[in-house]
């Protein structure tokens, strides 16, 4: 990764909320998180998860429901969050690595669903109205993140740091496996390599850092619905990380603020009774004109002037 | 008369309320009062509270004159999606970023909870024109909820009540399985046991479920007298229409207890004529609904206002009379306004404004005509009776309000 | 009344029955899907939309063209079709040998812009359609009042299914079709228009989704948002059946609507995802599904 280009990127970072509305940064943050990891998943394994939104969504709902009623601090509400993630990573990963390419996108897909049943029923959620009035609480029991700024900056520390653990895993030895198995998974069981275990292995970690991303969403917004949990989320990461660029370190990043961006215009602007044609329409776009996302798109463009 | 004691109360505690109110306050926080208005443009509430909600709140500005305390009202809008965590993050900008002065519109329970938590937080009143919930003026009480058109309560007392009474006692609940469901189902359940009735049976099917016809059976098998419909739009039509198709609207009535003026009109008269319900407003009331929904209906392509369309406007003239009489627009002054003034328009008949938030008018228990008895497609409701506000919502006491009961 | 095991068995036949009408329901669309992507590889997450659009093709030719129901049957499912072979070869066609994961996006794309133009014009409350004349009514059964129009939705949906199954597994013109799309070269060589018989099969598919469409009209509210509903159980029972087995896709439609008729039964709240959870059970043990191939 440029060493300049990230510095200015992290400058950039740090003063964006003195121009742009902080909540709606931490919005873009914690989904180009999300879609960070899923990328993790994607672009690196080649696995298609079609139901990422569960991580997600049980990040959110641990956190927020120990912030609710056990009043932790914050930074024990997200660990519990990143670790129940993890823990259902676990599981539906080591039933979904089992299976490949399209049945490995279905499976997670039902397994996704399951979930989204349990989270409708179980009393702790809130079902339909979610669970409301998240405290943000005090950071190591001393810092309060009441205010949006400190909050801000809070957001913006986690998103860094799991954005590192990404970039260090897609460089480690255990990412030029992940990247291996993804172009030539015969060859690399010839090579020895037990593939399920480092295929599981990126599982987990995507699900937790996805879990990452919900727990930290759910402290900015002081709420866990079941938005989160729902297949349409699990869809929407996919638009974002295509979008970007799948396979690139900054493509989710870039997708994220796009999607984040442009359903925030539309809300409120004169389109907002053509949301879901909006939508449409890029998705449309995006297949047929840029594949290889705003990022691929951009690196080939580079790649054929320079 | 417990309930007339606790509303003088209730009306003496505002009165205070606004002396102490106004005397901190003076003025408007900024140049302008700014209304934002939230709905859902793409949804299965588009009809319900989408565009026509705008166009009400907008039509009450423009007849308020356009300008309050020499000032300018703004309106904006947005679309929830009726995703709770979007429209509380729109709430939570517009508050802190956009200087909304108050929000109106709100339709779907979950959206409205999480948008009324965000807005009372920051001292913001929420005019709820659409949403069905009556948690808003109880347990989840703010002093800055207005709950203005209807709730599940108003909706039970007035369409299960009078059937009950008039000698169908066994009923059984097709219910969406969703907070809103439940609640429908819980309050209807109180109605029938305290009027002598049972509920003898009951399926909670998920929220947009395509096929009811094994619910229809089910309740066919369970011999009741009644089915009621505990869910709502689309929810509504699919199982009324199935109720009819498998001939068991012969041997039951149909109760649906959410029936909004664009569902009714998306049913076949053969199948739902004579089905009874309740609303808070009907176009086609008296002259005074007729002249203003002929207005609303020339602004949004002939389609007839339903209840939350009114209940917007009713709600923003009133607030914007309450910042004119208060002369602020500090959110405690104008509240106590609101509460001690009268509500009293083309849609609120005896209104007024309780302690708790709930706005308690006159209710209409109405029947759908048959096709015979239509003149056109919008001719749709026949007025049986009107409900008393009081006999229609739950009284302040049973609420628990904790900050309205406190008062008293 | 007769039990077994606390049961009512009157009442369990009842449910078996409807069961099967919505069975029947899901291996009309199931099997759109199926041949679409068992023979073309495209994975088509329109196929709600245009079902949708087959409703509205109904109300639509009734209202304003005077089309009667039997009318609609026989020609909103060709206009679905002229809709499909548009989409194809304009939209389609360009990304025919890219990986699945780009036709998945690319139509579930066609179908939000297809729900959101159908929100704005006709609002999200749906609109109401009647049972033909001819229909209405219904046979007393002796243990459930059956409708005729659930009667006439079971058969008319079982003759569509086994005829289409009949035409692709048995006839001339299906095996064209089948070799056509798993060598096109060859059938190029032999002086076949390969073009040309994809685009037919995604305009036959599609306007099976018009049909079933069609049919769902009287019964359902005609409403934008019936299709994105009905799409993801429809694409799970493809899955559980055996992607690209028309024969599969057919027997699972009608096995999941008695299944799902069952929960409705003993445990409704569960009723829309007891499906995904045949599919998980179904992936784990016979990956390539009930009645797939093993690739």
């Amino acid at each position: 990764m440029n060493k300049k280009l990230t510095i200015a990127l992290l400058g950039v970072a740090l003063v964006a909320p003195l121009a742009i509305y902080p909540v709606f940064l931490m919005k873009i943050l914690c989904f180009a998180l999300f879609a960070c990891a899923f990328n993790l998943l994607l672009g690196f394994a080649g696995l298609l998860s079609f139901g990422h939104a569960v991580f997600l969504g049980t990040g959110g709902y641990i956190t927020g429901h120990l912030m609710l009623n056990y009043s932790v601090t914050p930074e024990i509400g997200i660990i519990a969050g990143v670790i129940c993630a993890g823990l259902i990573g676990f599981v539906y990963g080591k039933l979904a690595v089992r299976r490949e390419g399209i049945y490995f996108a279905m499976i997670t897909l039902a397994l996704a669903q399951l979930a989204f049943f349990f989270y409708l029923q179980a009393p702790f959620t809130g079902g339909e109205d979610g669970l409301q009035g998240v405290p943000r609480g005090n950071l190591f029991g001393v810092i309060d993140l009441e205010d949006n700024m400190t909050m801000y900056y809070f957001v913006l520390a986690i998103f860094s740091a799991g954005f590192w653990l990404i970039h260090r895993c897609v460089h480690s030895p255990f990412g030029q496996i992940l990247k291996a198995i993804r172009e030539n998974e015969p060859r690399a069981i010839s090579l020895g390599y037990k593939v399920e275990q480092y295929k599981l292995l990126a599982f987990v970690l995507s699900a937790s850092l996805a879990g990452l991303a919900g727990s930290t969403k759910a402290l900015v917004f002081q709420l866990a619905s079941l938005t989160d949990v729902h297949w349409f989320m699990s869809g929407e990461v996919v638009l974002m990380t295509l979008l970007g660029g799948m396979g690139t370190i900054w493509g989710p990043v870039i997708g994220a603020t796009t999607v984040v961006g442009m359903q925030n215009m539309l809300a409120s602007g004169p389109l907002a009774n053509y949301i879901h044609v909006v939508m449409g329409v890029v998705f449309v776009i995006c297949v047929l004109a840029f594949r290889n996302g705003i990022v691929g798109e951009l690196q080939k463009l580079v790649k054929k002037n320079f | 008369m417990k309930v007339m004691q606790k509303t003088l109360l209730a009306t003496a505690m505002a009165a205070t309320m606004a002396i102490t109110g106004s005397a901190n306050a003076a003025g408007l926080s900024d140049d302008k009062v700014k209304i934002g208005v939230l709905v859902d443009m793409g949804g299965v509430y588009a009809d319900i509270c989408g565009q026509g909600c705008v166009e009400a709140v907008k039509m009450a500005v423009e007849d308020f004159g356009g300008s309050v305390l020499g000032k300018p009202i703004e309106v904006v809008s947005a679309d929830t999606q009726l995703k709770p965590d979007i429209g509380s993050a729109i709430a939570r900008q517009w508050i802190e970023q956009e200087q909304v002065d108050v929000i109106n519109g709100a339709v779907a329970s979950s959206v409205t909870g999480a948008v009324t938590k965000v807005a009372s937080d920051a001292k913001k009143i929420t005019l709820i024109a659409a949403s069905a919930s009556h948690a808003f003026t109880t347990k989840a009480c703010t002093p800055y909820n207005a709950h203005w058109t209807y709730d599940v309560v108003s909706l039970a007392n007035g369409t299960v009540k009078p059937i009950v009474q008039s000698g169908k006692k066994k009923w059984f609940f097709v219910t969406a399985d969703y907070a809103f469901g439940h609640a429908l189902e819980s309050v209807a359940t109180g109605v029938i046991k305290e009027n002598g009735g049972e509920v003898v049976g009951g399926v909670k099917a998920p929220l947009g479920t395509t096929d009811f016809s094994s619910y229809m059976l089910q309740a066919q098998a369970s011999g009741a007298d009644v089915i009621a419909l505990a869910n709502a739009g689309t929810d509504m039509v699919n199982s009324l229409k199935t109720a009819a198709e498998f001939g068991v609207t012969e041997t039951a009535d149909v109760a649906g207890l959410l029936v909004f003026t664009p569902n009714a009109q998306a049913l076949d008269p053969n199948v739902a004529g004579g089905m009874k319900l309740t609303t808070g407003f009907y176009w086609d009331m008296d002259d005074e609904t007729r002249a203003w929904s002929k207005r609303y209906m020339a602004r949004m392509d002939n389609k007839i206002p339903a209840m939350p369309h009114a209940g917007a406007y009713s709600s923003t003239m009133h607030y914007l009379k309450a910042v004119q009489a208060a002369g602020t627009d500090d959110s405690d002054a104008v509240m106590a306004k609101m509460k001690e003034t009268p509500v009293e328009d083309f849609f609120s008949r005896n209104g007024y404004l309780r302690a708790d938030g709930r706005m308690v008018h006159d209710m209409l228990q109405v029947r759908i005509k048959k096709a015979d008895e239509r003149a056109n497609g919008d001719d749709i409701f026949a007025i049986e009776q009107v409900i008393k506000g009081d006999d229609a919502f739950l009284p302040l006491s049973k609420g628990g309000c904790e900050f309205a009961m406190a008062k008293n | 009344m007769a039990t077994f095991l606390g049961i009512n068995l009157f009442a369990l036949s009842g449910q078996l029955l409807i069961g099967l009408i919505n069975g029947s329901f899901y291996a009309l669309l199931a099997l759109g899907l199926a041949i679409i992507f068992g023979l073309l590889k495209i994975i088509n997450f329109s196929q709600g939309a245009l079902y949708m659009l087959g409703a509205f093709g109904a109300y639509l030719g009734l209202n304003h063209l005077g089309l009667s129901y039997w009318w609609a049957l026989l020609l909103v499912p060709l206009a679905i079709a002229a809709i499909g072979i548009l989409m194809e070869r304009t939209l389609i066609r360009p990304i025919a040998n890219e990986d699945h994961l780009y036709s998945l996006l690319l139509t579930f794309g066609i179908a939000l812009i297809l729900q959101g133009l159908f929100t704005h014009w006709f609002g999200s409350s749906g609109l109401p359609y009647a049972i033909p004349e001819e229909l209405k009514g219904g046979t007393k059964l002796p243990f459930m009042y059956l409708p005729n129009y659930r009667a006439w939705i079971i058969v008319f949906s079982l003759v569509v299914c086994a005829g289409t199954w009949y035409l692709i597994e048995k006839t001339k013109l299906g095996a064209y079709l089948r070799a056509g799309t798993e060598n096109p070269q060859l059938m190029q060589a032999f002086g076949i228009n390969v073009p040309l018989i994809v685009t037919l099969t995604y305009g036959f598919g599609v306007g099976l989704a018009g049909v079933a469409g069609v049919l769902a009209a009287p019964v359902y509210s005609v409403s934008p948002e019936m299709g994105s509903n009905i799409l993801i159980v429809v694409f799970a029972i493809v899955v559980i059946g055996g992607m690209g087995s028309i024969g599969g896709a057919i027997l699972t439609g009608l096995a999941m609507g008695v299944v799902e008729g069952l929960t409705k039964y003993f445990y409704p709240e569960a009723s829309n995802t007891v499906i995904f959870l045949v599919m998980v059970l179904v992936i784990l043990t016979r990956p390539a599904g009930l009645f797939g191939k093993p690739a």
